[in-house]
């Protein structure tokens, strides 16, 4: 294997055998013999899989719930072993699948810390000397002799988090560690992701959250149904995930508002569904106003994962108020969004703007293509001078 | 081999034995002193019933040492069997949450049995001198007898705990054939009381009979039958070992085999 290469997998397959009756009895498994009957399903979880990652590389797998991402990431780390296939692994690998494992309710902080850092090799004389930096970062220096039992669970994976950054490793594997934890929790996280990425440490993240995978990694796979779908940018790969999510109809619910309003928006179009970050859009929605009232409009604009990027109506923007019986309205507005998927909320308020008489969330959706050029949300045009 | 005992396999070791012993005795007043008073109870109880009420082994020296020696030896089998059953599935997060090599969980718990055993081989000791048991030479031997019971101890260990994973009956069925097994070696009774010698002969092809024999005979009395002397040195006299032997390679197989399949099996 070419030293530059950190893990390579070759055709590898993962077959469970799902019992329909597990047989965990020697009498069981007797009479299952005895009657030549063995009635267990096969899932194929992972099918003839092949990648390469390659050293100091951020690395992320996604896919959707039942993929076999975690599977992937189990027969990496050397949990399960793979049915046909072969893992090349070069380095000393760890893995992180959850905080804590191998914590004991019944011991004191202290001696789970000296526990846990031999699951990561480490001797009883190099945690003492890390020992202090450990409670310190974990912020539990008042704690350290109480029972684990007696910890709530953010302090649990404070403490667990302050050990696992210790390993000395090549490769890292990590799964959904970053979905627990406070915000202050998640920007140590953030830092942690930094720093290791700046000492060269090889690390596969698998994820949810498509953020995270474009702000880190390097390059990313797409699994679904145990095969991989795509592999390549971690933008190209946080879209596709989307729209494999969208055609699966999990696309946010459209909520409207009671059709019996006096006031509503009838209909609601944009004139394009798929732009390039910073051109122009233009979304039209007919209202109907029975009542003759003056009306205000609002707009919201959401992302994929359900940050608030923009928002404003009439009433703020000091436009007039409208009072025709129906009419259509027109929005124009230049998408100055990172490239990502994103829905719009639009809205009627009464004269005031203070008071919602109808709500449509969701009831548009627009894609920002392109590659990844820049991070965030906003879409700023910069300039470099040197 | 060097990667077997690698600095991260020995912190690990170290780490899972100190928290089996921290565990055990979790919230008793007495704490470890349990492990040493546990078979000096049992062997209190049985003493009164056995060679007192009873009068078995009056024709052997220092009988209560013999009998005690016995005891603890069988303790330890019977510990460290019962304890490393049911190892894997109680260590099942870590099985199947990070890399652990499989072996050392057994490893680990069969070592806290083997401190015990040396815990209790120092009250033997103590009982030696207080019954005034002539040391000889030939208890050299002891230790290698005592190596041969964990063997073979850690042999049926690897295979039943890896059975256990797959069929939970093991547990039960385990703890019948001790019971079956305390009764079927000479502990309580000395072996001379069956008079009918096939009978004697097919006992000590148990190697759990022949290493406490061997073992009474090495560090208590010569007047203990052994081997050796059933078996007037017949080729069968190795029999024991034989066992020992395929037991420990039959389970280092069986568990090596099934070991990769344990994540997914618990």
């Amino acid at each position: 294997m070419r030293q530059e290469i950190a893990i390579k997998v070759e055709n590898v397959s993962k077959t469970f055998k799902l019992p329909h009756e597990k047989v965990s009895s020697v009498k069981s498994a007797v009479i299952n013999f005895y009657k030549r009957k063995r009635t267990y399903e096969k899932q194929q979880v992972l099918n003839d899989i092949s990648f390469e990652i390659k050293k100091g590389e951020f690395f992320g797998i996604v896919g959707r719930n039942g993929s076999g991402k975690s599977t992937l990431l189990k027969l990496l780390a050397g949990i399960y072993s793979p049915d046909s296939g072969q893992i090349h692994i070069n380095g000393k690998l760890t893995p992180f699948i959850e905080l804590g494992v191998g914590f004991s309710p019944e011991l004191t902080g202290r001696e789970n810390v000296f526990l846990n850092g031999s699951l990561l090799g480490f001797s009883r004389k190099e945690m003492e000397k890390m020992y202090d930096d450990i409670v310190e970062f974990a912020e539990l220096e008042r704690f350290m002799d109480q029972k684990l039992k007696n910890y709530s669970s953010g302090m649990q994976v404070r403490l667990a988090f302050s050990i696992a950054i210790r390993a000395k490793t090549d490769i890292l594997v990590l799964d959904e560690v970053l979905a627990v934890g406070d915000e202050a929790f998640q920007i140590k996280c953030r830092n942690y992701f930094r720093e290791i990425k700046r000492k060269g440490i090889t690390v596969i993240l698998v994820t949810h959250d498509m953020n995270a995978i474009k702000e880190h990694c390097d390059r990313a796979l797409l699994l679904s149904q145990g095969q991989i779908i795509e592999e390549g940018l971690p933008t190209q790969i946080a879209l596709s995930y989307l729209e494999q999510n969208y055609n699966n109809n999990n696309k946010p619910k459209t909520k409207t508002s009671a059709q019996d309003n006096k006031s509503r928006i009838d209909k609601a179009t944009i004139s394009k569904s798929k732009v390039e970050a910073g051109s122009k859009l233009e979304i039209t929605a007919n209202y109907i106003n029975e009542n003759k009232e003056d009306l205000n409009f609002g707009l919201q604009i959401y992302t994929h994962s359900g940050s608030y990027c923009y928002g404003t109506n009439t009433g703020l923007a000091k436009q007039k108020t409208v009072n025709q019986a129906s009419g259509s309205l027109k929005i124009g507005l230049k998408a100055n969004f990172v490239p990502g998927i994103y829905y719009i909320n639009l809205a009627i308020m009464d004269g005031q703007a203070k008071n919602i008489l109808d709500y449509h969330t969701n009831i548009l959706q627009f894609e920002i293509t392109g590659d990844k050029t820049s991070e965030g949300q906003t879409f700023i045009d910069t300039q470099w001078e040197y | 081999m060097r990667h077997y005992i690698s600095k991260e396999n020995r912190a690990l070791i170290s780490e899972l034995v100190r928290t089996d012993f921290k565990l055990r005795y979790q919230g008793s007043v007495l704490g470890y002193a349990w492990s040493l008073l546990r078979p000096l109870l049992l062997f209190v109880i049985l003493y009164i019933v056995f060679v007192k009420f009873l009068k078995l082994g009056s024709g052997i020296p220092h009988f209560p040492v013999y009998l005690l020696l016995g005891i603890v030896i069988w303790n330890f089998f019977l510990e460290m069997t019962t304890q490393s059953l049911g190892s894997i599935v109680g260590r099942g997060d870590l099985i199947r949450k990070i890399r652990i090599p499989r072996w050392i969980i057994i490893f680990s718990s069969s070592l806290s049995a083997v401190i015990n055993l040396l815990l209790n081989m120092v009250v033997i000791a103590i009982f030696m001198f207080i019954n005034k048991v002539d040391i000889n030479f030939s208890i050299i031997w002891l230790p290698l007898i005592l190596i041969e019971v964990y063997l073979f101890a850690l042999g049926i260990s690897l295979f039943l705990s890896a059975m256990f994973v797959k069929f939970r009956d093991i547990g039960y069925i385990w703890e019948v054939m001790l019971q079956a097994g305390f009764y079927l070696t000479p502990i309580l009774y000395p072996l001379s009381l069956i008079p009918n010698v096939t009978f004697q002969k097919l006992i000590l092809l148990n190697p759990m009979a022949q290493a406490i024999q061997d073992a009474r005979w090495s560090s208590v009395t010569h007047e203990t039958l052994i081997p050796h002397t059933v078996f007037q040195g017949g080729w069968y006299m190795y029999v024991p070992f034989a066992l020992v032997i395929v037991t420990l390679i039959g389970g280092l197989i069986y568990f090596r085999k099934e070991s990769k399949y344990f994540a997914e099996n618990i």
